[in-house]
């Protein structure tokens, strides 16, 4: 910029940038409440408890829910977690504890750059895992696929939760003679817990809202199913088939599927932010 | 001598934490040597799970090797399922294009907004601010995707590409029939869902500016625009490129909400408002349906090079937003 122009021009420039941010800041409400707005109005009317408990019905018949997808992707994503929290927190607490040296710093910048590999990929790599040893399509494998997702993306947020531990809290527990395993697990971690419950609720989040890994790893179903060596439906997928369907009335259950979809997201990031500022006022 | 805590252990093992502290210090009992070990193997799970993704992505791909080089196979057009012959270019192309207007559409926005939260906007709001932006980054893409299907697509359709291609239509980006569907569309919702990942790693990049520098440039008379340009924009450059990049790699590989929108159709065309076909589309689209092995491993060829670019993206990305994050320190070394 040229500091020699004169002081009014350098004014307005001043002022004109910044309503220019303000703006963008603005602009960002436009697909926020755009997206939120049509799937609570068009949503809405399909909502019923029907909805929730029956299966889908064939196209033109009224009624018909997408329960069997609730239900899947409920199993599914707890099959996710049976694997991925207690992987993602664990490697969490190793980067936090043991993360300094050359091993952790590498096994740190992989979590990072694995967190940003495409959902798609892991649905690939799911399908050679689990789906071809199977001979075919799982809950299972949409289970390894959603987990894989999660593990990077939990150590990270883990990692950062256990280090803002109080040295001074770990010192204390280590000066009374506490063994260096009973301090980092009754103490360190403990003190941690309520910041790593917030992040398994976000992974968790995440994973419910997930649809690629599950395309051609879970596949679908179009009853209810609570085999994990069956194909599964789940709403997200539910929501892909009925919205790229030609009937109106299956674009209709899209909408309403991803409104449940929507607040089942936002219950658990509800959750999580409550939790958090639970945490936050206890510590003051 | 033993320790403060082998004294403390005694009773308990007396024996083997004498021994093994003899050998080596600082793990003193059981208890600790199991929970290292078991927090080493944790971490080194992620290492592992790299590992499989590479190497199940290897296998997967691997019957294409047979009769496809890697040149030949990204520079091919032809996607021919039935005659099994597969070329990648037509997906590397849609995906390179939305992708690069969709940076082109996201980065400004992006960067004003940051600017905005961390600079201009009244410092008490504080984490209010963000919340528009995490709520964004918190919409499954299959959200946004039906959102872009039924909203964006029919609003291109009637208002933006007839406008775009009467007053920008000598412009070969800008020609053909506006048909909704296609590259513009795959490329506006790209935008708003890589917003988040930008401005939320921008917005961090930016806070570590040390305040002294900016007030400098304020104490020396600069407008606070002048100051952020000249402390804040310097000081985190190498960070917003990073943060950019992160950006990028979400672009290239988003899924669902592209292949509601792009059309789908495998063709290369000048025209933003011409349908086409991106990778992970193509994945997601023919995957389950495959069924011979070279059409799966093609298929996985695909992801394959789609997880080394955004692989080699994000490794750059988190040098860089590292790099500015740990501070200017280390310029002699």
């Amino acid at each position: 910029m040229n500091l020699h122009s004169s002081f009014t021009y350098r004014k307005v420039v001043d002022r004109g940038m910044a309503l220019v941010c303000a703006l963008f800041f603005a602009l960002a409400f436009i697909p926020l409440l755009s997206v939120l707005w049509l799937v609570i109005s068009k949503g809405a009317a399909g909502l019923s408890w029907s909805f929730f408990t029956q299966l889908p019905k064939p196209v033109g018949e009224v009624g018909g829910g997408v329960g069997n997808a609730l239900l899947g992707t409920l199993f599914m994503v707890g099959l996710a977690c049976l694997i991925g929290l207690p992987l993602g927190v664990g490697a969490g607490v190793f980067l936090a504890e043991k993360g300094d040296g050359t091993v952790g710093r590498s096994v740190r910048f992989m979590a990072e750059v694995l967190s940003g590999v495409p959902s798609i990929v892991v649905g690939i790599v799911a399908y050679a895992l689990v789906v071809i040893p199977m001979g075919h399509f799982s809950a299972i494998a949409g289970g390894v696929a959603l987990a894989i997702l999660m593990i990077p993306t939990l150590a990270r947020a883990t990692e950062e939760l256990v280090r803002v531990v109080p040295a001074s809290l770990r010192e204390a527990s280590l000066a009374l003679g506490v063994a260096n395993w009973r301090t980092s697990i009754r103490v360190v971690i403990r003190t941690a817990m309520s910041g790593i419950v917030t992040a398994c609720l976000l992974a968790v989040a995440r994973a419910a809202g997930e649809t690629a890994p599950l395309l051609f790893t879970a596949l679908n179903n179009q009853y209810w199913n609570t085999d994990p060596r069956q194909p599964t439906a789940s709403l997200t997928v539910a929501i892909f088939n009925y919205a790229i369907s030609p009937y109106d009335d299956w674009h209709a259950k899209a909408w309403t599927a991803a409104l449940v979809l929507l607040i089942v997201v936002g219950l658990l990031n509800i959750a999580s932010r409550v939790l958090t500022r639970s945490r936050l006022k206890g510590a003051r | 001598m033993p320790s403060r805590e082998a004294i403390i252990d005694a009773p308990a093992s007396e024996a083997a934490a004498a021994q093994h502290h003899a050998s080596h210090p600082g793990t003193s009992n059981l208890g600790d040597r199991l929970f290292n070990s078991t927090l080493w193997i944790l971490g080194a799970m992620i290492l592992v799970v790299a590992g499989l993704i590479v190497l199940n992505l290897a296998v997967a791909a691997r019957p294409l090797a047979k009769d496809h080089s890697l040149w030949g196979f990204i520079t091919e057009t032809q996607w021919d399922p039935v005659e099994d012959r597969f070329g990648a270019l037509t997906f590397l192309y849609g995906t390179l294009v939305t992708s690069m207007v969709s940076l082109i559409l996201a980065v400004p926005v992006a960067i004003g907004l940051s600017l905005f939260i961390t600079q201009f906007a009244p410092p008490k709001l504080g984490r209010v601010l963000t919340m528009p932006v995490e709520l964004l980054a918190a919409i499954p893409s299959v959200v946004y995707g039906l959102w872009g299907l039924f909203i964006v697509v029919p609003w291109l359709r009637a208002s933006v590409e007839p406008w775009l291609g009467k007053h920008l239509g000598w412009i070969p980006l800008f020609q053909g029939p506006p048909i909704g569907l296609g590259y513009l569309a795959s490329s506006m919702i790209l935008a708003v869902m890589i917003l988040p990942t930008i401005v939320a790693v921008s917005v961090e990049v930016m806070k570590t500016t040390p305040e002294a520098t900016r007030e400098a440039a304020l104490a020396l008379g600069a407008t606070k625009w002048e100051a952020v340009m000249m402390t804040v924009i310097p000081y985190s450059r190498a960070g917003i490129v990073g943060a950019v990049l992160l950006g990028l790699g979400r672009a290239l590989g988003e899924t669902m909400a592209v292949t509601m929108v792009i059309g789908n159709s495998p063709q290369i065309s000048a025209s933003l408002f011409a349908a086409g076909y991106s990778l992970p589309a193509v994945i997601a689209n023919e995957f389950a349906e495959a069924t011979s092995s070279v059409h799966v491993a093609a298929l996985a060829g695909l992801g394959l090079i789609l997880f080394a670019t955004t692989f080699l993206l994000n490794a750059g990305a988190r040098v860089l937003v590292n790099a500015v994050q740990r501070g200017p320190r280390r310029v002699s070394g």
